[in-house]
């Protein structure tokens, strides 16, 4: 197996000298570690010349960057309009009470699943919709979430 | 047996609905019975509420299209097509006969969705077949003035919603002196409840390059970039094969169909901010930066991306180009208004019967879009209000229903046209909470650059929050009407600038709801839950205790076959007792 920090300079590497380069390589990064560490991204820093600052203020901007450990299955609830006026929020109570997350937390103890809401995933005529990995689910009722999420446990 | 085309819908709203399983099927039964069934993809042809679709058609037999196709009924449609015995309970469209949805897409006019659903927008050829990137051939042989008085005369307006004129913009960018200039497609469509955008890249990925590479020629650029969301997996995934395909055929790259015009096109994937469809932030987006929007002027035409010359245009603007190129600016004209000319493309969600995605004319009203095309609302309730323009615009009352779509009749109610997103909502819809909603989607996506777009939509969240929870004061509306003034003088952006008018256009035609609850701590449309009360009606309680084993709170008592009471100091207002309730003994008010 290859050693992940060789993985790492590797796109680093092909990075070095695009312009513009800060948020592929970040999303080429996390994709790789699953998370963007704080190590990590120091070590971002100093190998492309890019103040730690900067680094960690477009890796807190973007909604899509996590800075913690995240579930091996991210589960996005769609929170928008027509999701909302669908009833999104029993949907997201629903999920969150079948994997028995307490208030604040959204990765399960045991890493398989992170919850996350997101702005709209732009299958308003399926409302509410979920999306585990690349996967959309539809027309969604609060009864339907343990069966599919069951689906990804095994 | 003649041969037929079976071409199944596998956009992300029919892959949601199950197209998968349903290609599986198809791929099995075909091969093996060995039926003469050639198996297509297309991608959305606009009925999502359909989905999955098949379309089914021959030579000599009329095309039909089914609706809800599950993997059982594949052999029974495939085999009595084929016999002409067709036996299928959801015939949505028929070439020759009534079916239920012939009148949906008769009310349309498609330019920007042409393709969408009917090529593989994986296959260039398709694309070609259909007279695709004949308009770049034809724009090659034209100077780049007359590409741009073309597109001026056709009065294209932006379709990202402000609505300014595109040939103007192109203009602009053309008449800077820079030795690099930039075009860029804003493709980061984050409306909540709307997806024109991810349909158009999805279905047709093509239209939009073979536009992208038209501006580029008009403007005198050699390089673009699509910034797409990366919530559009699929989408992006088009693009990608759609940029090696054209570079492939001498669309993009250098020497364009032998011309000495060179032209490349990378695709950036946003990373989750709301606030880089605003354009100047995109650009910071681009650059590797955090998206925030920066002081106009400059305006991007004199100094975008990397401080060269740019222009941005969104993904229908781009869409419509090469359509403009081949018809010409009268055919364009045709339809429409005279100041806004063309059709707009609509995504139709919430309450309404055929949600999707819609096509029509500029000029039609707003009733004729939701009750003619979108089939009027789900269940029959009563219209209350439509959303336009997402977290920008503003809630139309059914008084207005008159109102024609063009950017200056909508502009007249308080709403925008925005992108297109349209939320139909019904009388179970609360608008105060649906003020909250979009103030509390602004307020997270505010990048908080300028302090009134900052703190001033959390002050704005904080009232409407306390407002749905039944501690409004007296003075919170004109508390809310101070706040929104003042956040759109002291916004640099768009998204400040916009953020109050989903309080403004509800205040202006449902204050009553906002007065309600305030004053009487009632929400009308029975939806803020913490206004509700729930009770018993002892005449219709035959006391079988459903509710009771189901109360959460435990706050339901009584006797076996004898009336239950609820005791509201307990109640969670949850509402389980009253959906279990198989006697209607339980009210909400």
């Amino acid at each position: 197996m290859q050693n992940p920090k060789q993985e790492l300079d590797a796109i680093l590497t092909r990075f070095k000298g695009r312009h513009g380069a800060l948020i592929p390589l970040l999303q080429e990064v996390q994709q790789l570690e699953g998370f963007l560490e704080q190590d990590t991204l120091r070590y971002i820093s100093e190998q492309m010349n890019i103040p730690a600052a900067e680094i960690f203020g477009v890796a807190t901007f973007y909604s899509m960057f996590r800075l913690k450990p995240q579930g091996r299955h991210v589960i996005r609830v769609c929170k928008g309009t027509a999701c909302h006026v669908s009833g999104a929020n029993t949907i997201l109570g629903a999920v969150r009470e079948n994997l028995k997350l307490g208030a604040k937390e959204d990765t399960t103890a045991d890493g398989l699943f992170t919850v996350m809401e997101v702005a709209c995933l732009g299958c308003c005529s399926l409302a509410p919709v979920i999306m585990i990995g690349d996967q959309t689910f539809g027309k969604l009722t609060p009864e339907k979430i343990s069966g599919i999420l069951d689906k990804f446990r095994k | 047996m003649e041969k037929i085309i079976a071409k199944l819908g596998l956009g992300s709203c029919g892959v949601a609905a199950g197209a998968g399983e349903v290609w599986t099927e198809l791929e099995k039964v075909i091969s093996e019975n060995k039926l003469p069934v050639q198996l297509e993809k297309t991608a959305c042809i606009g009925m999502c509420f359909e989905e999955p679709v098949l379309e089914l058609s021959g030579k000599c037999k009329p095309g039909v299209m089914l609706g809800k196709v599950t993997p059982a009924d594949v052999k029974g449609v495939l085999e009595g097509y084929l016999l002409d015995k067709l036996d299928y309970q959801n015939i949505i469209l028929h070439e020759h006969k009534p079916a239920v949805h012939n009148e949906l897409i008769a009310n349309q006019q498609r330019i920007v969705l042409r393709n969408c659903g009917k090529i593989d927008p994986e296959s260039l050829e398709d694309y070609e077949a259909a007279g695709g990137y004949q308009a770049l051939r034809k724009a090659l042989k034209m100077l780049p003035l007359e590409i741009i008085e073309m597109v001026k005369a056709s009065g294209l307006r932006g379709r990202g919603g402000a609505g300014f004129s595109t040939g103007m913009k192109w203009q602009f960018a053309h008449s800077a002196r820079n030795d690099k200039k930039y075009v860029v497609c804003n493709a980061d469509e984050g409306d909540p409840g709307a997806f024109m955008d991810r349909s158009t890249l999805e279905g047709d990925p093509h239209s939009i390059i073979e536009g992208m590479i038209i501006g580029a020629y008009a403007i005198g650029s050699d390089e673009g970039y699509l910034y797409v969301r990366a919530e559009y997996p699929m989408a992006i995934k088009h693009l990608k094969k759609a940029l090696i395909d054209a570079e492939a055929k001498g669309y993009l790259g250098n020497g364009i169909l032998g011309t000495k015009f060179n032209f490349e096109l990378h695709i950036k994937e946003g990373a989750g901010a709301f606030v880089c469809g605003e354009e100047t932030a995109l650009m910071q987006s681009i650059e590797g930066k955090r998206g925030m929007p920066t002081i106009r002027p400059p305006f991007p035409a004199e100094s975008g991306l990397w401080g060269k010359p740019t222009n941005i245009n969104n993904v229908e603007t781009w869409a419509n180009i090469a359509w403009i190129i081949t018809h010409g600016a009268d055919a364009f004209r045709q339809f429409g208004t005279e100041k806004s000319p063309g059709t707009k493309v609509f995504a139709l969600a919430g309450k309404i019967k055929n949600s999707g995605l819609i096509e029509v004319p500029m000029g039609m009203t707003l009733h004729d879009v939701i009750y003619k095309v979108g089939g009027g609302i789900r269940n029959d309730r009563q219209f209350k209000g439509v959303q336009l323009g997402g977290p920008s615009g503003g809630c139309v009352p059914a008084s207005l229903l008159d109102t024609t779509v063009d950017y200056d009749s909508i502009n007249k109610t308080g709403a925008i046209m925005g992108s297109g997103g349209m939320v139909v909502m019904d009388e179970d819809t609360c608008m105060v909470d649906i003020a909250r909603f979009f103030l509390n989607f602004t307020q997270n996506e505010s990048c908080g650059k300028c302090t009134f777009c900052r703190i001033g939509t959390r002050r704005m969240l904080e009232i409407l929050t306390r407002i749905t929870e039944g501690k409004g004061e007296d003075g919170d509306i004109e508390k809310l009407e101070e706040l929104a003034v003042n956040i759109i003088k002291g916004s640099l952006c768009g998204l400040g600038q916009t953020a109050p008018n989903p309080v403004l256009t509800t205040l202006r035609y449902f204050r009553d709801e906002y007065i309600a609850h305030i004053r009487d701590k009632k929400c009308p449309a029975h939806s803020c839950s913490a206004l509700l009360t729930y009770t018993i009606v002892p005449d219709k309680c035959v006391g079988c205790t459903l509710c009771a084993r189901n109360c959460p709170a435990y706050c339901i008592s009584g006797e076996v076959k004898k009336p239950h009471v609820i005791d509201q100091s307990k109640c969670i207002k949850c509402g389980a007792c009253f959906t279990n309730c198989k006697f209607n003994a339980i009210i909400k008010d």
